[in-house]
């Protein structure tokens, strides 16, 4: 059996960001010997990550020779190269040109919109009261105000697959937990300060738990392994317990190695 | 083939190999041996490739039954057993049915590696056969060893030569560990007696010290003002300085991403040494330029791509 995520790509649609900021140049810093880091800024906003993942994606088309590996982060791109086949030198000047290019940007460019099923509060939200008391709120508020906003995808980190999202209403932002969880099941949908996010598999965590998706955010047997990436929309979409285990059942993760078995060495 | 059974599964034994490129943009670390060096001589002593895939076990090793004539090589730290005789590490070995390999007391180094004839045949997954223990992929099922489990090799025909390392290649695991770095990214969020600390002092690695990185404590290492930056990429080498003072070295399952500023990286030749250390070891570090590490780099790709012409044929 192929483990698929066809529930999920029918979860996709088109939709459009923006970038501009003529006045953001970067700082190119090394990192160790095999990596260069372009820093845009040191803060959390939309057009700062949206340099970085345009510069991504230009960089990743025009096929630069030694450039290996590019990972999209907040407000940074590191760029990881064979310092054999290229330089810091060499690379920092051939970016820069492109970079001087994006300056001049401003125009809309595609992103991919998700929409995440979340079935809200009870035992697979067990911190949407405490949100809810804290802000003086309702259960429902707390539930309305997060499904009712598009979540930039920051970058993914942490643990494979977990999408950094922003940002929240500031009436729901709320702090982590004091004590860390140190299990926190996979699929939950958390809040820590302006960012949400969601945990890909079950993992020690101190974001304050307000609903679960049933949506699978990592497969390795995938290409690519991650439902999610840097640049994409994301929309939660309050679901029923009922919806939760349907959607579950088609998703579910069990029998992964069964999939392994009977593999061989290519 | 079925190689070997696991008896006793040791410490924190795991299926590695050289690793796992390009995912890191998903959140996915490299992984791969800690002790890129010792792996890959491993391999070559029984005539594999250099990324096949090996067991590394930690601290305390596993106790192997050997299920099928095969040879192996052990590298690393160790001192190994085979029924209960002392053997030689950094050659080739011939097992026959029924061997126990087992292990004493790991008197240098963290970590050893354990080839097989052909490499270790598991799924491979994003490209390959390293065990991600947290993200539950790789290697067996995503985990550690574990009693009862079988290692299965891919050669069934034995070698004709047994090979030797060279005594002066064998790279002897110090508790004192020497480690160069290039300096920044992040380097100007600290002061220049903060850097300067780093740079003179050294520092113990603590009990908190596994294949995600070690925690290190030593003279605390000033920052101008904040410590935190908005989290941006990691990789293995690179040494985070949290508000406290006390630097991390991130190692090869660390997570992709993180929100502590990076006062250095240590360069790639230097970080099979520091896949060794362990609790209580001294490491010191020593700056050194992106064009001097290129240089140790270049170096350090000649031995390795040297390497199996230098091994030593045995009768």
């Amino acid at each position: 059996m192929r483990l698929n995520l066809s529930a999920v790509s029918s979860n996709h649609s088109r939709g459009f960001y923006m970038v501009s900021g003529k006045h953001l140049s970067a700082r190119y810093l090394p990192f160790g010997d095999n990596a260069l880091l372009i820093e845009f800024a040191d803060v959390i906003s939309p057009l700062v990550n949206s340099k970085v993942t345009a510069l991504d994606e230009i960089i990743t088309k025009a096929k630069i020779q030694g450039i290996e590996e590019l990972v999209p982060t907040y407000r940074s791109l590191l760029v990881r190269y064979d310092p054999f086949k290229t330089s810091h030198k060499q690379l920092a000047s051939r970016i820069k040109n492109i970079e001087e290019r994006l300056k001049d940007f401003s125009t809309e460019r595609p992103c991919e919109k998700v929409t995440v099923p979340v079935v809200y509060g009870g035992e697979y939200g067990p911190d949407l009261s405490d949100i809810a008391r804290y802000h003086g709120l309702t259960e429902e508020q707390v539930v309305k105000l997060h499904s009712s906003k598009e979540y930039r995808v920051y970058m993914i980190g942490f643990v494979a697959g977990f999408p950094y999202l922003g940002e929240v209403a500031d009436e729901i932002a709320t702090p982590r937990l004091e004590t860390p969880r140190l299990k926190v099941p996979a699929g939950s949908v958390g809040i820590a300060e302006k960012q949400t996010g969601i945990y890909p598999c079950e993992a020690p965590g101190g974001w304050r738990i307000v609903g679960r998706t049933p949506l699978r955010l990592f497969n390795p047997l995938e290409q690519p392994p991650a439902l999610l990436k840097s640049g994409d929309i994301v929309i939660f979409r309050p679901i029923s317990e009922e919806e939760f285990r349907i959607t579950a059942q088609k998703t579910s993760k069990e029998n992964l190695h069964e999939h392994f078995r009977g593999t061989t060495r290519e | 083939m079925n190689a070997f059974q696991v008896s006793k599964p040791g410490f924190f034994t795991t299926v590695q190999d050289l690793g796992r490129y390009g995912y890191l943009r998903y959140g996915v670390p490299i992984s791969g041996a800690m002790d890129t060096f010792s792996l890959i001589a491993a391999n070559l002593l029984v005539e594999n490739n250099s990324n096949d895939a090996c067991l590394e076990t930690t601290l305390i090793g596993p106790e192997l039954r050997t299920l099928a004539n095969t040879q192996i090589a052990i590298t690393g730290g160790a001192s190994p057993k085979i029924n209960g005789q002392q053997v030689p590490m950094w050659q080739t070995l011939t097992l026959q049915e029924g061997d126990v390999i087992s292990f004493g007391k790991m008197e240098k180094g963290c970590r050893t590696y354990i080839s097989i004839g052909g490499g270790i045949n598991t799924p491979i997954v994003l490209g390959s056969r390293s065990t991600y223990v947290r993200g539950g992929f790789g290697g067996i099922n995503g985990r550690q060893l574990k009693m009862g489990d079988v290692i299965e090799g891919s050669r069934t025909l034995l070698l004709q030569v047994a090979h030797k390392m060279p005594d002066k290649l064998v790279p002897q695991f110090a508790t004192k560990i020497k480690a160069h770095v290039i300096l920044g990214p992040q380097a100007d969020m600290f002061t220049e007696k903060g850097i300067d600390t780093f740079l003179s002092s050294q520092y113990k690695v603590t009990i908190e010290a596994d294949r995600m990185g070690y925690r290190l404590e030593g003279p605390l290492i000033d920052h101008k003002a904040k410590a935190d930056i908005v989290s941006d990429a990691l990789l293995p080498g690179a040494i985070q300085v949290p508000k406290d003072g006390k630097p991390i070295v991130i190692m090869r399952d660390a997570q992709t991403t993180g929100g502590y500023s990076k006062i250095a990286v240590v360069i790639t030749s230097d970080i099979s040494m520091l896949g060794q250390a362990k609790p209580n070891d001294i490491i010191q570090f020593s700056e050194i330029s992106v064009k001097e590490a290129h240089e140790k780099l270049k170096e350090h790709y000649r031995l390795l791509n040297n390497l199996s012409g230098m091994l030593i044929k045995c009768e």
